[in-house]
């Protein structure tokens, strides 16, 4: 291939620019003037001596911009990321080069994997540094690549604004994910002719949206109007799609009882009348089992993670597949699709809607319900009213619900907690439940909660996070003391690794290799923040306690101590079908 | 499936960066590429990938997928040998005295369609156009003679069915493409073409 660095115009049908004033400007200043053209408000990110230009040219926006300085370039891509998943805008993070980009890799593969829209803007090098092994020169471009839906390097000013177009463009368009844009620094400094910036939404190789064919869908609702056991499992795909309406009216139309990935929670309210629960290893009983016994599976906006599949092998082999995704790649991944629906969802629900026969399946219905009884009496009764004075991580997220009324962002890291609240959470409203999904990353929770606070201030977040998931990004804590998001932060403090130690406890023996963690007194370290706090170990404090965090105008944190090995249940132990998923530890 | 010879064929803008992340798509998942070659298209503009992998059907439509995510791939198709026409180059460097004494050149170049493209005093170099069998017949025959250096191309190659990528081209300019441009028309209907 040639070497020549060229943006593609785009289609020719692009009306051509109004003439506009051209002046001369720095290509910082054509990066903050992109940011604004594209609605950015906010900012998260840290300084550094390749990005320094872009941050001095800030200096003059900051009224228009608002910045967030975070503790660590962690951080801010995780708050941006909770920031999109609570808005479905675009979070945008700005970072210096070398060390200062390298600590956005965790992050970028995070939003890759549950399709997150960010716009990353690093620094780099000067371009006649580049490969010369300089100061803070890391190879951005090549180390992102596999985790960026796109990436790219300007070493020109004039490159800029069309290069940014592109970047928002890309990032939220079609299946959405984080994009980078490696700026070096003389392109930072140089001034080139500015004609205005023009939004990019065209891209003549690109296809966010394929086609939907009409054949496809007709003969997706024939499947299902013959169907006598339908069952639909939704992700993120109805959430990213802005599509919750569209969804509802599908599955009410056609009766059709429904299970949300732990991407797709709170799509639709979680005590919907159709609402089954949540798939995979740690979701519901009755979900589990029964896809295994469902005539037809209706995938929607959902991806097959094996978390959700368990063994391929003994997945839905019943069952005719339809599966709607915008992404074509993702059909027949994992999961061989009967029907394939193309495209997104927002159009091809309120099409199959259209074609699908006013339904109820009473008797269908019923069997969940009737595995929902077994796991109320197996599992969830004793988490959520536990007969011994130990406080179990469930009976938090119950008095929570209680207060909240489903309406707070609940936000979460990894682990048991993780799985704890998932379960129990009640949500009323849609792009409510943020979590690390697909790449389960620990550490996520606080700086992502933080961004969430920015994305809707309009309702309360809470981060429920382990002791040990805490440790990985506590210093967001002089984040929330400088820039006071209002962040209601719950440490279900295990005293273990939890997660960790659950599968050392199943499937080692119980040899528990260093899953014993000790902590700093959070609530003296949250003081050290200027951030109020408590700690609770008893069963009387936990509903006051719960009312006084949600009371206080700022942020909070508040710790309670649950049971050291408490485990979390059903399981789908890995390697093992959805179906033979285990109510308890006998069983396992 | 059985894993056999797939040519894949991958129209695309031509970009920095690229290459790597169509070749980061094959070694994620320890996928060995046996060729890859580079080179214009048809299209003034636009690129092109030749990339000869040994897998099963499945998993070469899988790849093709991912290949055409990338934003800068307008389109991947994949074929088998029989679906193509495809040449190798390789080129021979001998020692000249040996094969002068030894060999029947004449018969070399017959036989074998070499060429002699460089005759010195102290090597020739042989080139040989072909499919792989023909390329490595004749590395059986200079063996014997002291082959200094061996090196073959990557493999280029025409799709039997093809109507080149200037037509759908113009489909992919425009904001509201036909059917071919978005996907593939074949999805689950054996086809000989595979597009995406
Ligand atoms: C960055 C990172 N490192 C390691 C892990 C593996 N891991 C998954 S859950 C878990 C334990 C989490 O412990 P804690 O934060 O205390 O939460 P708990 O499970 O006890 O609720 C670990 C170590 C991970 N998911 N992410």
């Amino acid at each position: 291939m040639d070497t020549v660095q060229e943006i593609k115009t785009p289609g020719k049908e692009h009306p051509a620019t109004p003439a506009k004033e051209v002046r001369e400007v720095s290509g910082s200043v054509a990066v903050l003037e992109a940011l604004l053209a594209e609605g950015v408000e906010t900012i998260f990110g840290y300084p550094g001596g390749a990005i320094m230009p872009i941050y001095d040219a800030l200096y003059d926006y900051r009224e228009k911009l608002n910045h967030i300085l975070v503790r660590h370039e962690q951080g801010a891509i995780h708050a941006a990321q909770g920031f999109a998943r609570v808005s479905r805008n675009v979070g945008v993070v700005f970072a210096t080069s070398g060390p200062g980009a390298t600590n956005l890799v965790t992050g970028l593969a995070d939003a890759m994997i549950d399709s997150t829209p960010l716009v990353c803007v690093t620094g780099q090098v000067f371009a006649h540094l580049l490969g010369t092994d300089a100061f803070q020169e890391t190879d951005v471009i090549n180390i992102t690549t596999p985790i960026t839906k796109w990436n790219y390097q300007v070493t020109d000013a004039s490159e800029i604004p069309s290069v940014l177009a592109k970047a928002f463009y890309i990032a939220r368009s079609g299946r959405p994910g984080p994009v980078v844009i490696d700026i070096t620094k003389n392109a930072q400094i140089q001034k080139f002719s500015y004609a205005g910036y023009q939004k990019c939404d065209h891209i003549r190789s690109y296809r966010p949206k394929p086609i939907v064919r009409k054949k496809y869908v007709e003969e997706a609702a024939k499947l299902i109007n013959e169907a006598e056991r339908p069952f639909v499992i939704f992700g993120q795909g109805v959430i990213l799609g802005n599509a919750e309406v569209e969804f509802r009216k599908f599955i009410e139309k056609a009766g059709i009882p429904s299970a949300w990935t732990i991407m797709g929670m709170s799509a639709i309210p979680t005590d919907h009348p159709l609402g089954v629960g949540m798939l995979g290893m740690h979701g519901n009983y009755g979900p589990n089992v029964l896809t295994n016994e469902c005539d037809v599976l209706i995938a929607v906006g959902m991806r097959f993670d094996d978390r959700v599949t368990g063994r391929l092998d003994k997945y839905a082999k019943q069952a005719k597949v339809i599966h709607l995704d915008i992404d074509p790649s993702e059909i027949d991944k994992n999961v061989k699709a009967t029907v394939p629906v193309w495209g997104d969802c927002k159009e091809t629900l309120p099409m199959l809607t259209a074609l699908v026969e006013q339904k109820l399946y009473p008797q269908w219905i019923q069997r969940f319900r009737d595995f929902q009884q077994k796991e109320e009496d197996q599992v969830i009764h004793e988490e959520l009213n536990p007969s011994t004075d130990i406080l179990t991580m469930g009976e938090v997220i119950k008095e929570l619900n209680a207060l909240t009324n489903g309406d707070a962002i609940v936000v979460t890291d990894v682990g048991q907690h993780q799985m704890v609240a998932c379960r129990y959470a009640k949500f009323n409203q849609s792009k409510s439940n943020v979590t690390s999904g697909g790449l389960g990353t620990m550490g996520y929770a606080l700086p992502a909660a933080i961004g969430a606070a920015f994305g809707d201030p309009s309702r309360p977040t809470v981060a429920i996070i382990g002791d040990g998931g805490f440790q990985m990004t506590l210093q967001e804590l002089g984040t929330i003391m400088q820039f006071k998001p209002h962040v209601k932060i719950i440490i279900l403090n295990n005293q273990f690794l939890g997660m960790v130690r659950q599968w050392q406890q199943l499937f080692h023996e119980k040899r528990y290799s260093f899953v014993d963690i000790t902590s700093p007194d959070f609530v003296q370290v949250a003081k050290g923040f200027g951030i109020p706090g408590k700690s609770i170990s008893k069963r009387e404090d936990l509903k006051p306690t719960l009312a006084a965090m949600l009371n206080e105008p700022g942020s909070f944190l508040l710790e309670v101590m649950v049971g050291k090995e408490n485990n979390v249940f059903p399981m789908v132990p890995q390697g093992r079908g959805v179906a033979e998923i285990v109510l308890c530890r006998e069983d396992v | 499936m059985l894993k056999q010879e797939y040519t894949i064929t991958v129209y695309t803008e031509n970009q920095i960066g690229l290459l790597n992340r169509i070749a980061i798509i094959f070694s994620r998942r320890k996928i060995n590429i046996e060729s890859l070659n580079t080179s214009p298209s048809e299209v003034d503009s636009v690129h092109r990938f030749t990339i000869v992998i040994n897998e099963t059907e499945e998993v070469v439509r899988k790849l093709c997928r991912q290949i055409e995510k990338q934003v800068e791939v307008l389109k991947a198709y994949y074929n088998t040998l029989d679906e193509i026409v495809w040449q190798e180059l390789a080129l021979y460097k001998v020692p000249t005295d040996i094969i002068a004494e030894e060999v029947k050149v004449e018969r070399l170049l017959r036989e074998y369609g070499a060429k002699a493209i460089v005759i010195r005093k102290d090597y020739t170099v042989f080139e040989v156009t072909g499919h792989r069998e023909e390329t490595d017949n004749l590395i059986k025959v200079l063996e014997p003679y002291g082959l200094i250096e061996f090196v073959r191309s990557a493999r280029v190659a025409i799709i039997k069915d093809s109507d080149g990528f200037h037509e759908k081209l113009k489909e992919f300019e425009y904001r509201e493409p036909g059917e071919d441009a978005s996907e593939n028309e074949y999805l689950n209907e054996n086809e000989k073409v595979f597009s995406m």
